[in-house]
């Protein structure tokens, strides 16, 4: 066997499942998403473009990831570099902080629902306290703040881990004796962090924080439970186009936009964190 | 001035004893080696002078200063690790400059300063470069230039010549002693390698199971080692040994003949000898020969005598074959006697 082909020969497996099961229902929807039942068209586009939901989702969306993704990140490294150094119970602290990923989506937008409602455990412990006379409806349309800082903090207690493994991971496969040397050449604790963490940390950071971008922007699930129709996001859009009015074409456009502003911040999160030509890590 | 003193220095580890009271002065401009076989706390007792590690007990001074309380930075060493930890993520330049740059030094001073030490490294033309685009030798000079460049008062360099070819070695042994020679630091070189350590040392201390069993130079250390553990790690090959019982008066009786040693003592002592200090002669221990090492200048014959080998290396012009028997006789003023109660060398 020519030993040139062996290992396209042994990727092809992948290729042809992820050919069959998604490339294949992917131009399956772009087909529906350029056309109303005649030939090519950009109508479903400008039409879900147009809609009035379609600025306030967009919003939210963005607004939710420009929040919630710098803060986990930020949480994560910390997370993580306090976990590395641990020596002992260390493998318990991160099974703890990892237990909400075993947790799916909707069933933590209801954990952090039954804190928040009016029935809930806030109200509960602040009529305990005294705090309140009556139960407050925190999640009503009188407080679009409190309802998008519950999402936030659901959503960082849900896919922070997400990251923390990853940067775990990185971490871990750093030389100590790059450290020993950054220590014995004058570098401070945060120097070390910046000069040498954060750099040879790149390739992790690249996965954690695509993997998290993309899926701030497919967030869906925790928002229906808290915010319900308070809240409009993208993913809740593409839902209601396909199950609620029907309109498949609405909903395959709509997603292909989410695509296309994925792999645009992709492609942001790639170049920035980029390394050098040259430099191995 | 930067002599270094280390004052009943104890490691350990848990229950294990890395380091055991260690006691050593270095003086200003020394070059130091530390020589011991692995795991014998070489460089945990390097460690502790750098900082990255904290002794069980002692003090550490150098220049009159206690630093063992003192962070890495503020101890004024710089250190060539064994696997260089040149970064990977940073061009040649950066990290020879990097701790310049922490000390937050001016822009021209950094470059002035990288540029002298890359040239007396001879890596000028590769300043540009990453790590990986390195081979094993210039890395290894990035590693030293980026310690040179701290004008440190000691540098500390643990196995630096270990990953590199014997060619190589030897031809950065040279140069690393005459460079550090210029720099006027005082250096501790760590190894296990005894030819490097002979040949680039002011002194050598040998250690052994977290002791230093002998601080001195290295023809001291070759010529009169204070204990067989020294004499049986130093030299290649090493020192033989045969057992001697006391026949008074001076006299010891070594392999059925009567030798000079020590005056005093009735119980036996150990007779050590280096195997090129033996020749052939009328007299002497009758040895049966085992193996013929033709060495090209020499010949390494491994006989036996009074049931233990020995080795003797003699000239290559003579022919002597497996099975033949020789008289081999000791150059007596370099025969060494060592007590087998305390290992230790027996005047
Ligand atoms: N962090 C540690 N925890 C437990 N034991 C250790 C630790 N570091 C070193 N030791 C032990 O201390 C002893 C001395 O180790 P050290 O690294 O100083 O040896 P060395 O002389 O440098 O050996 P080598 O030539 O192989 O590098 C070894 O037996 C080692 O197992
Ligand atoms: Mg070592």
């Amino acid at each position: 066997m020519n030993p040139r082909l062996l290992p396209y020969l042994l990727i092809l497996p992948v290729t042809l499942f992820l050919g069959v099961f998604f490339i294949y229902p992917f131009v399956l929807v772009s087909q529906q998403a350029f056309s109303t039942g005649g030939g090519f068209t950009l109508d479903n586009f400008r039409d879900v473009v147009s809609y009035w939901k379609f600025p306030i989702s967009f919003k939210n969306t963005m607004l939710l990831a420009a929040i919630v993704v710098p803060l986990q990140l930020v949480l994560s490294l910390l997370m993580a570099t306090m976990v590395s150094k641990m020596e002992k119970g260390r493998d318990l602290v991160l099974y703890v902080w990892t237990i909400p990923l075993g947790i799916s989506d909707l069933a933590a937008g209801i954990i952090w629902l039954a804190i928040f409602e009016q029935s809930g455990f806030l109200n509960s412990m602040m009529s305990g306290l005294g705090l309140i006379d009556q139960p407050v409806n925190f999640l009503s349309y009188q407080n679009p703040l409190i309802i998008f800082v519950a999402i936030a903090l659901a959503e960082i207690w849900r896919a922070t881990a997400i990251m923390l493994v990853i940067l775990v991971a990185g971490i871990g496969l750093i030389p100590k004796e790059y450290y020993e040397a950054a220590e014995v050449f004058g570098a401070s604790p945060w120097k070390r962090f910046t000069k040498i963490t954060l750099p040879m940390l790149r390739p992790s950071l690249q996965t954690a924080l695509v993997l998290r971008v993309v899926l701030a922007f497919e967030v869906f699930a925790v928002v229906a439970a808290l915010g319900g129709t308070l809240f409009p996001v993208l993913m809740g859009e593409i839902y209601s186009y396909q199950f609620d009015l029907m309109n498949n074409n609405a909903a395959a456009a709509l997603a292909l936009i989410v695509l296309a502003i994925s792999i645009f911040f992709t492609l942001i999160i790639l170049r920035v964190l980029r390394v050098p030509k040259g430099a191995t890590i | 001035m930067a002599e270094i003193q280390i004052k009943n220095i104890a490691k350990t580890f848990g229950d294990y004893t890395a380091l055991h009271d260690i006691n050593l002065t270095i003086a200003d401009q020394e070059f130091m080696v530390l020589l011991g076989a692995s795991g014998c706390g070489k460089s945990t007792l390097l460690r502790i002078i750098a900082g990255l590690e904290t002794a069980s007990s002692g003090e550490v001074w150098i220049g009159g200063r206690r630093i063992d309380h003192l962070s890495p930075k503020d101890r004024g060493i710089a250190m060539v690790f064994q696997n260089y930890a040149v970064f990977p993520h940073l061009t040649v330049f950066e990290n020879i400059g990097f701790g310049l740059r922490m000390q937050k030094l001016p822009n021209d001073e950094v470059t002035r300063r990288v540029e002298r030490t890359a040239s007396l490294m001879h890596i000028e033309q590769l300043l540009k470069r990453y790590s990986g685009e390195l081979s094993g030798g210039q890395r290894q000079r990035v590693a030293v230039a980026r310690a040179l460049a701290m004008e440190p008062d000691v540098i500390l360099m643990d196995e630096p010549l270990s990953n590199l070819d014997a060619l190589l070695r030897m031809e950065m042994r040279a140069e690393l002693k005459g460079v550090l020679a210029e720099s006027k630091t005082t250096a501790i070189y760590v190894t296990h390698d005894q030819v490097e350590a002979m040949s680039m040392a002011d002194r050598i201390s040998v250690m052994y199971e977290g002791n230093i069993v002998q601080a001195a130079s290295p023809i001291e250390v070759y010529r009169n080692p204070a204990a067989e553990f020294v004499a049986g790690f130093i030299g290649n090959p090493p020192m033989n040994f045969l057992r001697a019982t006391p026949a008074g008066d001076g006299k010891w009786t070594v392999a059925g003949q009567n030798v000079d040693g020590p005056t005093s003592g009735s119980s036996p002592l150990q007779f050590a000898i280096r195997p090129e200090d033996m020749r052939l002669a009328d007299s002497g221990f009758s040895a049966t020969v085992k193996v013929v090492e033709p060495l090209g200048a020499h010949l390494l014959v491994t006989c036996e005598v009074d049931g233990t080998l020995l080795r003797a290396i003699l000239d290559s012009d003579l022919s002597v074959n497996r099975g033949d028997q020789l008289t081999l006789a000791p150059q007596s003023d370099r025969v060494r006697w060592f007590d087998p109660e305390t290992t230790l060398a027996v005047a």
